[in-house]
């Protein structure tokens, strides 16, 4: 047995602490500031620098122009291209019906989904309510453009939908490449975005509300008005924010199902940064969107849309 | 401890929106964007092109020999242009993996070269109405043509034509040409129509479809230079107002009558074989795709004449693999090479040695695609080219390009 200098069962003294890690460490110890800057800057670095830098330097172009033959721009500060578009009729009329077309996919998508999400919440049986899920979130593991090109399977002349018309003996509907289309495909891609944030809402709300509701005389319409809806009113509008700003945004849509009145922000935005190159005016017509995004959010806020979050 | 937190949330909060704002500055500050105007007249003598003005990369040095191959090739082109019929003897033979982009429109093609491609792209195959832009924004390099020893055979129009050659210096190599055909499915019509006017008829409302590209003014433009004499239409890309605004009149009325407006060939092939359009503009592609799936679909030139193309591998300012571009080019301008792709798409070769390699690939195909009488052929094409504000005569009373955007995108669609 070899000797030690120790007595049995002493613990070693601790060693002074004086490496560089340990004198970083407790710098940070005593500076809890800079301890939450260091976690808080590479995160913000990355959303700062690479997504608000890249989105300001594409904006800023917005106040450009550019040389109509070469198309190279030309750093000329004016504000020309939102002059053209709000004294083009043509350019007004592609914002309403932009707008309008995201206001209606967002209504009938928040009606579709509250009873939907109702049943998954307080009437379906556990099993039940794991296979409604599945269902709703499969279609998103699909890629974007093969539901897409579906309904144009769907919609063409003589497709599924026609066809089965006739065969009941209802006539064709021919909705290939008219707005109706554009507005059905909407509705069906963004649905399960709507369902689970108004699900996630009444799995929230405790069934004695409702108990209490009825025992105040309330039955089924005025619960429902009184109680449950501004209940899971911040679900619709989390929902909300999410199919009336995709709706805002797309342009494939339009451009696969739609037909020439299909014209919306994204599509004009697409046909002058991808093909016209007309960088600045596709960048004013981008600032539009999230102009109507700013004001559909602050007026969400004063709605109490985000009390719960 | 309120106070810590207090602090800690609104001191670094501080500091890292002080970083992010300062970085905003310098980022919108230093715009990365090309701003180089190339339109300044530096007018040295004649022929400085067009209007005056000059191709900024004229003067870049050429190649001299080429070297080996990089091992890659990436090429924009027109879909269709590059089947594996072609591509890959040229990748087993150079060993130069090609990786395509497939672009819909001259539109796109000038977008995508910009930057001289960015340094991604190495050629594309432009059409006559993108080249001259692409050459004036400088995102094109002059080619070495004597590289390219299958030039000698091609037709004296296409050697040297204005579109990809300024002042002696090729900027790429020429490479087929075709029209703008009417289509039509032929159970709809068993005579084949002899006019344009078939698709601005009201008795097919809903039931034509058109490409969806400005260019389709020069095509009104071209139905009104007979169908309206009047108006003194010569050449349908120089437009003066009036005459610009009357075929922009013409489309807009065109409008009710549109199934779909295609910005993909695919997109209309779809359109016929389901029946949603029964006739329309295209390209001889989406005819020979259509008939090789058995699909009744015939094609003319009606007696208006047609608009055409005539394309061009251009070669890219910040080409990455220069050596696989100069193989390629090579490649694509030999005889066979030319048939098989003339017969694959539908289109007239610009070799003159293609003709008989055309009839051995399919029997009586020189003759169908006009690949042995171009000259008279050729004359009753209008190939596109960019419109500019300078006409012909030299008067600046012409609408130029940007307009006929604005006005395809406001007034027609």
């Amino acid at each position: 047995m070899t000797a030690t200098a120790q007595k049995p069962g002493a613990r070693e003294a601790p060693k002074a602490r004086t490496g560089m890690w340990s004198r970083v460490s407790a710098a940070l110890w005593r500076r809890p500031w800079a301890r939450a800057t260091i976690l808080l800057t590479p995160p913000l670095a990355w959303f700062v620098l690479i997504y608000i830098a890249a989105l300001v330097v594409l904006l800023i172009t917005a106040f450009w122009q550019i040389n109509p033959f070469t198309t190279n721009i030309e750093r000329v500060w004016s504000l020309n291209n939102f002059t053209t578009i709000f004294t083009s009729a043509a350019y007004r009329s592609v914002i309403l019906r932009t707008v309008g077309m995201a206001a209606a996919v967002t209504v009938v998508d928040a009606a579709v989904a509250f009873p939907f999400a109702y049943f998954m919440a307080r009437i379906a049986r556990p099993r039940t309510r794991t296979a409604l899920f599945v269902a709703i979130l499969l279609p998103l593991w699909a890629s974007y453009l093969a539901k897409v090109y579906s309904w144009l399977v769907i919609f063409t002349h003589d497709g599924i939908l026609d066809w089965s018309l006739g065969r009941i003996g209802l006539g064709q509907v021919h909705l290939i490449y008219t707005n109706w289309a554009v507005f059905t495909v909407f509705c069906y891609l963004w649905l399960p975005f709507m369902i689970i944030p108004v699900y996630a809402a009444l799995e929230r709300i405790p069934p004695s509300q409702i108990e209490a509701s009825q025992d105040l005389g309330g039955r089924t319409w005025r619960t429902t008005r009184s109680v449950l809806l501004p209940l899971a009113l911040p679900g619709i509008v989390a929902g909300s924010i999410f199919t009336f700003s995709l709706t805002l945004g797309d342009y494939i849509t339009p451009l696969l199902v739609g037909g020439t009145s299909a014209n919306f922000m994204g599509n004009i935005i697409y046909s002058n940064i991808g093909i016209a190159n007309n960088v600045p005016f596709a960048a004013a017509m981008a600032i539009i969107p999230i102009a109507i995004m700013a004001v559909y959010l602050l007026s969400a806020r004063a709605l109490g849309g985000f009390e719960a979050i | 401890m309120m106070t810590t937190w207090a602090r800690i949330s609104t001191r670094p909060m501080k500091i890292a929106l002080g970083l992010a704002c300062a970085s905003i500055v310098a980022t919108g500050c230093s715009s990365p964007s090309s701003s180089s105007s190339s339109s300044g007249s530096t007018n040295n003598g004649a022929g400085t092109g067009t209007a005056g003005l000059t191709v900024p990369t004229a003067n870049l040095p050429v190649l001299q020999k080429i070297g080996k191959g990089e091992g890659q090739l990436n090429l924009i082109a027109w879909e269709g242009y590059l089947q594996p019929q072609w591509v890959k003897p040229f990748e087993q033979q150079t060993g130069c993996q090609i990786n395509a982009k497939y672009a819909g429109s001259s539109d796109e093609m000038v977008a995508l070269m910009k930057n001289g491609g960015g340094g991604q792209y190495d050629m594309v195959s432009s059409s006559g109405d993108a080249d001259l832009r692409i050459l004036y924004a400088g995102d094109a390099h002059p080619v070495n043509i004597n590289l390219i020893p299958s030039w000698k055979e091609f037709f004296p129009a296409f050697q040297s034509p204005p579109f990809n050659t300024i002042n002696g210096v090729h900027y790429g190599v020429s490479l087929q040409w075709g029209p703008n055909v009417l289509m039509y499915n032929t159970k709809d019509f068993p005579t084949a129509p002899t006019s344009w006017s078939v698709i601005y008829n009201s008795k097919y409302k809903g039931q034509v479809t058109v490409p969806d590209n400005p260019i389709q003014i020069a095509d009104a433009a071209l139905y009104l230079k007979t169908q309206n004499p009047s108006l003194g239409i010569t050449d349908p890309y120089e437009l003066t107002l009036t005459q610009f605004q009357a075929a922009v009149n013409l489309l807009a009325g065109q409008r009710p009558l549109i199934e779909k407006y295609w910005d993909l060939a695919s997109q209309e092939i779809f359109d016929f074989k389901n029946g949603n359009a029964i006739v329309g503009a295209g390209w001889p592609y989406q005819v020979s795709t259509l008939k090789a799936d058995k699909f009744p679909i015939g094609s003319v030139v009606p007696a208006e004449g047609a608009t055409g193309w005539a394309d061009t591998w251009m070669l890219a300012a910040k080409a990455p693999h220069p050596n696989c571009a100069y193989m390629w080019m090579q490649y694509i301008s030999t005889p066979k090479v030319q048939a098989e792709q003339a017969v694959s798409y539908g289109e007239t070769p610009d070799n003159s040695l293609a003709c008989g390699y055309m009839n051995q690939i399919q029997a009586g195909s020189c003759a169908e695609y006009h690949a042995n009488a171009p000259l008279s052929y050729l004359n009753s094409i209008s190939l596109w080219k960019t419109p500019i504000a300078t006409c012909d005569n030299g008067k600046p009373d012409c609408v130029p390009y940007s307009e006929w955007v604005s006005a395809w995108n406001t007034q027609v669609k």
